[in-house]
């Protein structure tokens, strides 16, 4: 009897100590601002889902170095004053040692002011560049949403080598499509191409035909549709409407399968620089990147019952960059920037070469010249 | 101002200073920045709504006109912030004049009509005047304020700041719904005819009141830019209009303190409920971020339903009742005899 008692109690006293020294092993906080809800909630959502996937899998492998990663996740609903609270709310009331997000480059450049006074590396998974240039003083962002100017090379690289010489820009009229058509603009000269006309279109318009007339009777050889809202599948129906048999060129906002369908058998031929995670199918066997889509998309499918997308794909890198850094430099906030700066991964968007320099990591190779075929994403050969 | 009003706008003053000493997380602190700018526009909204009894369901947009003239002179021009909310301000008073002249000589709500239509071209110009606003790219790096060349750089001195600002503002309305005007308008709101014959000049009235509360939501919107430091045309939408005419009705139409109450209880609401979704989380609740909507939805319904004299008045009805209700209990005990 007594030596039962004394057992129990040594046994009690071996599990309270185990779990204390578990206990002292603390946990990483990472926070995560994400537009769950609200108007761009096709963003949040698949980043929310990739997130905590992610975390899922590595607490079950048994954490970072003996260390549970914790998300803290808040929804900014799109809005930048929400979004500024909550990045407020992860550093000051949770304490954590990184940002990942917001989605939307709005919400992410309104944050911007606040993660550098707390000195918090933040890595947004939107697109505009000015999020992370100028380097010098964007030092604790960084991005994982592919350079809409990478995606200008491509498109320009791809008319150059087909003698294409005068493009016709038609572009939305929403924050996407004026980046756009920025650089489209500005990057003409450099590629000896000539801009002959220039349309927009606003996101609730329903017929482009005047913009169309107008761009063919400028002589155009080629057209680039740049939008990320769905009235951009009017303008290959248009097209077709009227005949036109120039280059359709689409920009990377047109990587949803919902814009296809809704072109309908117009869509087939037309042009875009993708990331690869549209067309995995169809990602010759050698990439590098291969492996870690075919991965996601097979994970995340299953998981969720629903197509994998590349915002998705974003908030994939955002989290994979930051538990590499966290292994390697712990959760000191200015330790993991200065590690993310040395990083070197291969993800969904691309593969990642961050430096003091540049805080993108990505080139125009995160892109390929992706075309559709009977109503899919295929690469183009 | 009475007596009461003193007490009533002293004792929110101390304690709206007085509640950085038990709260001093920056987070906190910047919930009530951002309350204060929604404080500052609904207070101007009430002289217009609840004293002239005319609609604005524009006001975001003259928020939008203090935040653009804030971040384009200061990013642009090189203003100081001071000199560039100051020609915000000018600039809401020259747009009012020019959209409250024709719509207030008009009898009905003809000044909704003409401010809805005005939201959205402001709102239409922030997206696509891209030389001057940068579009939705928005403007960066605006700078901070300074008073008497110390920086307003961290949550709580803007938190001093703004505060001060909106007790200042607080102070003017209030004063100015005792006066003479203040009772000019009510009667106004009671009704225009009668008010006519006792000498009211209405037209006169209407446009100075609709300047005044376009000046309060200038402010707002140039005190917005310089603590975000940057601004797009995300936050001043026409939902945002909508929102600031919700806070007054919620808060209470016939009072200022109404419509203080319902600001902060509206600008609180998203965090609260951000909150309550990280309690649950811990208790092991599944809380989606979808269901704030619902919840949102709920208390509006409530408030419209069961106080329809808005949450203030509501409140002050519910006293009177408990107080009343005391008093019979007390009044049974002790028969008067």
């Amino acid at each position: 009897m007594k030596r039962k008692v004394v057992l129990l109690i040594v046994t009690g006293l071996f599990i309270f100590t185990s779990i204390a020294a578990y206990a002292a092993e603390k946990s990483y906080k990472v926070g995560c601002i994400y537009a769950i809800t609200g108007k761009a909630s096709w963003l949040g959502e698949p980043e929310m889902n990739t997130v905590k996937m992610i975390a899922e899998k590595i607490n079950a492998a048994g954490g970072i170095n003996g260390h549970k990663l914790e998300l803290y996740i808040e929804d900014s609903q799109g809005q930048n004053t929400r979004a500024v609270n909550a990045a407020k709310k992860l550093i000051k009331k949770d304490k954590v040692c990184a940002i990942i997000g917001p989605s939307r480059s709005g919400t992410s450049l309104a944050c911007v002011p606040i993660v550098s006074a707390a000195k918090v590396p933040m890595i947004s998974c939107a697109a505009a560049e000015s999020i992370i240039t100028p380097v010098s003083e964007r030092k604790w962002i960084f991005k994982t949403a592919q350079n809409d100017s990478d995606a200008v090379r491509r498109i320009y690289e791809n008319m150059n080598e087909r003698g294409i010489k005068k493009v016709g820009l038609i572009t939305g009229t929403t924050g996407f499509g004026n980046a756009g058509r920025k650089q489209l603009k500005s990057m003409a000269g450099k590629y000896g191409l000539e801009i002959v006309a220039d349309e927009t279109y606003t996101p609730a318009d329903t017929d482009m035909t005047a913009q169309l007339v107008n761009i063919r009777n400028a002589g155009a050889q080629a057209i680039v549709n740049w939008s990320i809202v769905p009235a951009q599948s009017i303008v290959p129906k248009n097209m077709a409407q009227l005949k036109m048999n120039i280059q359709l060129y689409q920009s990377h906002g047109f990587g949803n399968i919902k814009y296809v369908k809704a072109a309908g058998k117009a869509a087939d031929g037309l042009i875009f620089p993708g990331g690869r995670l549209l067309a995995v199918d169809t990602v010759a066997e050698d990439n590098p990147q291969k492996k870690v889509l075919t991965a996601y998309k097979a994970e995340y499918e299953a998981r969720f019952k629903e197509p994998s997308s590349t915002f998705g794909g974003h908030a994939y890198d955002a989290i994979n960059i930051i538990v590499k850094a966290l292994k390697m430099a712990g959760d000191n906030p200015a330790a993991i920037r200065d590690a993310i700066e040395k990083i070197r991964f291969v993800g969904i968007s691309g593969s990642f070469k961050f430096s003091p320099t540049d805080h993108s990591g990505l080139d125009k190779s995160s892109f390929d010249m992706l075309t559709v075929k009977n109503g899919k994403f295929v690469v183009l050969k | 101002m009475q007596g009461k009003d003193y007490i009533g706008f002293s004792v929110f003053v101390i304690f709206m200073l007085a509640l950085p000493h038990w709260i001093s997380n920056d987070y906190y602190l910047g919930v009530l920045v951002f309350t204060a700018f929604n404080c500052m526009a609904c207070v101007g909204l009430c002289l217009l709504m609840g004293y002239a009894g005319q609609i604005s369901l524009g006001h975001g947009a003259f928020v939008a006109i203090g935040a653009y003239a804030a971040g384009i002179l200061t990013t642009h021009l090189g203003w100081s912030p001071w000199l560039a909310m100051g020609a915000g301000v000018l600039a809401a008073v020259f747009i009012a004049l020019v959209i409250g002249v024709p719509s207030l000589r008009l009898k009905g709500h003809y000044l909704a009509m003409a401010t809805l239509g005005f939201a959205s071209i402001v709102h239409i110009v922030s997206v696509a005047a891209i030389d001057i606003t940068n579009g939705p790219a928005g403007i960066i790096d605006i700078p901070r304020i300074k008073l008497f060349g110390f920086a307003l750089d961290s949550d709580i001195r803007y938190y001093y700041f703004v505060w001060i600002i909106f007790a200042v503002g607080l102070f003017f309305a209030i004063n100015l719904v005792k006066s003479r005007v203040g009772r000019g308008l009510r009667a106004i709101h009671g009704s225009e005819d009668a008010a006519s014959a006792v000498g009211v000049n209405i037209t006169r009235y209407k446009i100075q009141i609709f300047i005044l509360s376009a000046v309060y939501a200038a402010v707002s919107g140039s005190l917005y830019a310089y603590y975000v430091n940057y601004i797009d045309p995300g936050p001043f939408d026409i939902m945002y209009s909508v929102l600031l005419v919700t806070m007054v009705a919620v808060g209470g139409l016939h009072s200022l303190w109404g419509a203080v109450a319902g600001g902060i209880l509206l600008s609180l609401l998203p965090e609260l409920l951000s909150m309550a979704a990280d309690t649950f989380a811990g208790v092991g609740i599944a809380y989606k971020p979808d269901y704030d909507t619902i919840v949102y939805g709920g208390i509006l319904l409530f408030i419209m339903l069961f106080m329809p004299e808005g949450l203030f008045g509501g409140i002050s009805t519910l006293g009177s009742l408990v107080f009343k209700a005391i008093a019979r209990m007390a009044g049974r005990r002790y028969p008067s005899g």
